[in-house]
């Protein structure tokens, strides 16, 4: 049992400084069976293993992470939390990932930081008007809250952006989401991870996947570097390694991987109180509680698995940030990074079963799938328990590329998704 | 980040150069025999491999000419650069 974190847990412990807190989950060595095995401790894949225990009672689950929990893409995004999604079927999804959100700190007992700062995606040009309009009406038809703000009231949202019309993309208006914010990505994990490991999920640690073992056209199991584990459900959380652990049961996905970059600038004091996103200029800021710009760039237009990253990609991002907010000239950049991001052809994920009985797969979350981390484990939870997609995560099956009905939020998804 | 050898106009930066994905995945010569997944297959599923893979690259800022190229994809190492319709390096 855990003891549950409160404002008393926290005097208590002052008094031995801080050093006889309960640790947050076990270090279990691998069990020779298992119920469900998720591949991938990643934000999404522990959410997975989370609602699998809390909703469906199944509990004998391994989370199997080749490196260490939340160090891939969870640990790398940018932490931006929205739904402003065009299409029916996106913003069912992301809203149903952002209504968790709301209570989430408190479903976890664990402090994520969750900010509803609100989001505002600018536009620079008439295309960009028209296409933001058509969303924000899209997203108000679909529950959604978004205003469209014009120059003057972008200013007053946000006093630091350079309004005036005199420069190359001047600001012709833009979007607002109000519930849309932040969170802090490693609590994300941290809490998944001691909310499941509570209900008896073994997080297993440095255990990466080598192969996995089907008989006829279902699975068995998987290879590990920790030995053979038996299991009739896998579950793949693999992000942009989803290609490498389709490949050992020679299954193609639509997926190309790419190196994604974010940067954060020295700590300053409060400068920014929301989040900016410009796609036309491909600027995107917002700032970290601890005072630090966080800045993310492009994806490289080149598949690659490097987790670098190319220096011209940064370059025209900072650009577009320096005529934006001549504020910030002087602003030193103290950190740079990449992850590898797995996209797909239409910007919008998979989470489905595939041909080969016991396996299924949740990838293809592209340059944006820290928004959706509740939303998605709780979907691909129920997928897996049942063997059937909830009918919010129906339209995000494998089988779209093959019938052609594709979710194209290539507009919505864009810069800062 | 890293340099190209571009087989018309010599070493260049990769930033000159636009990827083209995944090389050698043949047209389909009768379009309209192809079944839904055949169609997927060709548009759409990719090997998305994780160290040698056969590519396409365009020289977008210079040549403009299309040509192939083998690199691995976890470290950025280019092993060869061969022009449109030539058969692959073997080594």
């Amino acid at each position: 049992m855990k003891n549950k974190y409160s404002i008393f847990s926290l005097i208590k412990n002052a008094f031995s400084y801080h050093e006889n807190w309960q640790r947050a989950w076990r270090d279990p060595e691998p069990k020779k069976e298992y119920d469900v095995v998720i591949i991938g401790g990643g934000g999404h894949g522990l959410a997975s293993a989370y609602y699998l225990a809390k909703k469906h009672n199944i509990t004998n689950i391994a989370v199997l992470e080749k490196g260490w929990i939340g160090g891939g893409n969870t640990g790398r995004n940018t932490t931006i939390i929205r739904s402003n999604y065009l299409w029916d079927a996106s913003a069912g999804l992301y809203d149903h990932a952002l209504k968790i959100w709301e209570g989430l700190s408190q479903e976890l007992n664990y402090n994520i930081m969750f900010s509803q700062r609100g989001v505002m995606n600018l536009a620079h040009n008439l295309q960009d008007v028209r296409d933001l309009k058509r969303r924000t009406h899209a997203n108000r038809l679909n529950g959604i809250d978004a205003v469209w703000l014009n120059t003057e009231e972008v200013g007053k949202f946000c006093p630091i952006i350079n309004t005036s019309q005199n420069i190359r993309y001047p600001v012709l208006g833009g979007t607002l989401q109000k519930r849309a914010g932040t969170a802090r990505h490693d609590a994300v994990a941290w809490g998944y991870a001691r909310g499941a490991d509570a209900m008896g999920v073994d997080i297993i640690q440095n255990c990466e996947v080598k192969g996995i073992k089907k008989n006829g056209d279902s699975v068995e199991g998987v290879e590990t570097t920790k030995g053979f584990i038996k299991t009739k459900k896998i579950g793949v959380v693999a992000a942009g390694h989803s290609s490498v652990i389709a490949s050992m049961v020679d299954l193609k996905l639509p997926l190309e991987s790419k190196p994604l970059q974010a940067l954060v600038s020295e700590p300053v004091k409060p400068i920014i109180d929301t989040v900016v996103m410009s796609n036309a200029v491909h600027a995107y800021v917002s700032q970290s509680d601890k005072g630090e710009l966080v800045i993310g760039a492009g994806t490289d237009a080149y598949l690659s698995y490097t987790q670098r990253g190319s220096h011209d990609v940064v370059e025209g991002t900072l650009k577009a940030i320096l005529e934006l907010y001549p504020i910030f000239s002087r602003m030193k950049m103290l950190r740079q990074w990449g992850g590898i991001v797995d996209i797909c052809p239409d910007a919008s994920p998979i989470i489905s079963k595939t041909h080969i009985k016991g396996l299924y797969f949740n990838c293809g979350w592209g340059t944006g799938g820290f928004k959706a981390t509740p939303g998605s484990g709780d979907l691909f939870a129920h997928t897996i328990a049942n063997d059937e997609p909830h009918k919010l995560n129906s339209s995000f099956n494998i089988n779209r590329f093959v019938s052609g009905d594709l979710v194209d939020e290539h507009g919505a998804a864009a810069v800062a998704h | 980040m890293f340099l190209i050898n571009c087989p018309y106009c010599g070493e260049r930066d990769q930033s000159e150069f636009s990827a083209g994905g995944e090389a050698h995945i043949v047209r389909p010569k009768q379009p309209t025999e192809l079944s839904d997944d055949q169609w997927a297959e060709f548009l759409f599923m990719r090997k998305n491999i994780k160290g040698v893979q056969f590519e396409r690259w365009n020289h977008a800022h210079g040549c403009r000419k299309w040509f192939n190229m083998i690199r691995d994809t976890s470290n950025d190492k280019i092993h060869a650069v061969y022009k449109m319709g030539e058969k692959p390096p073997t080594k």
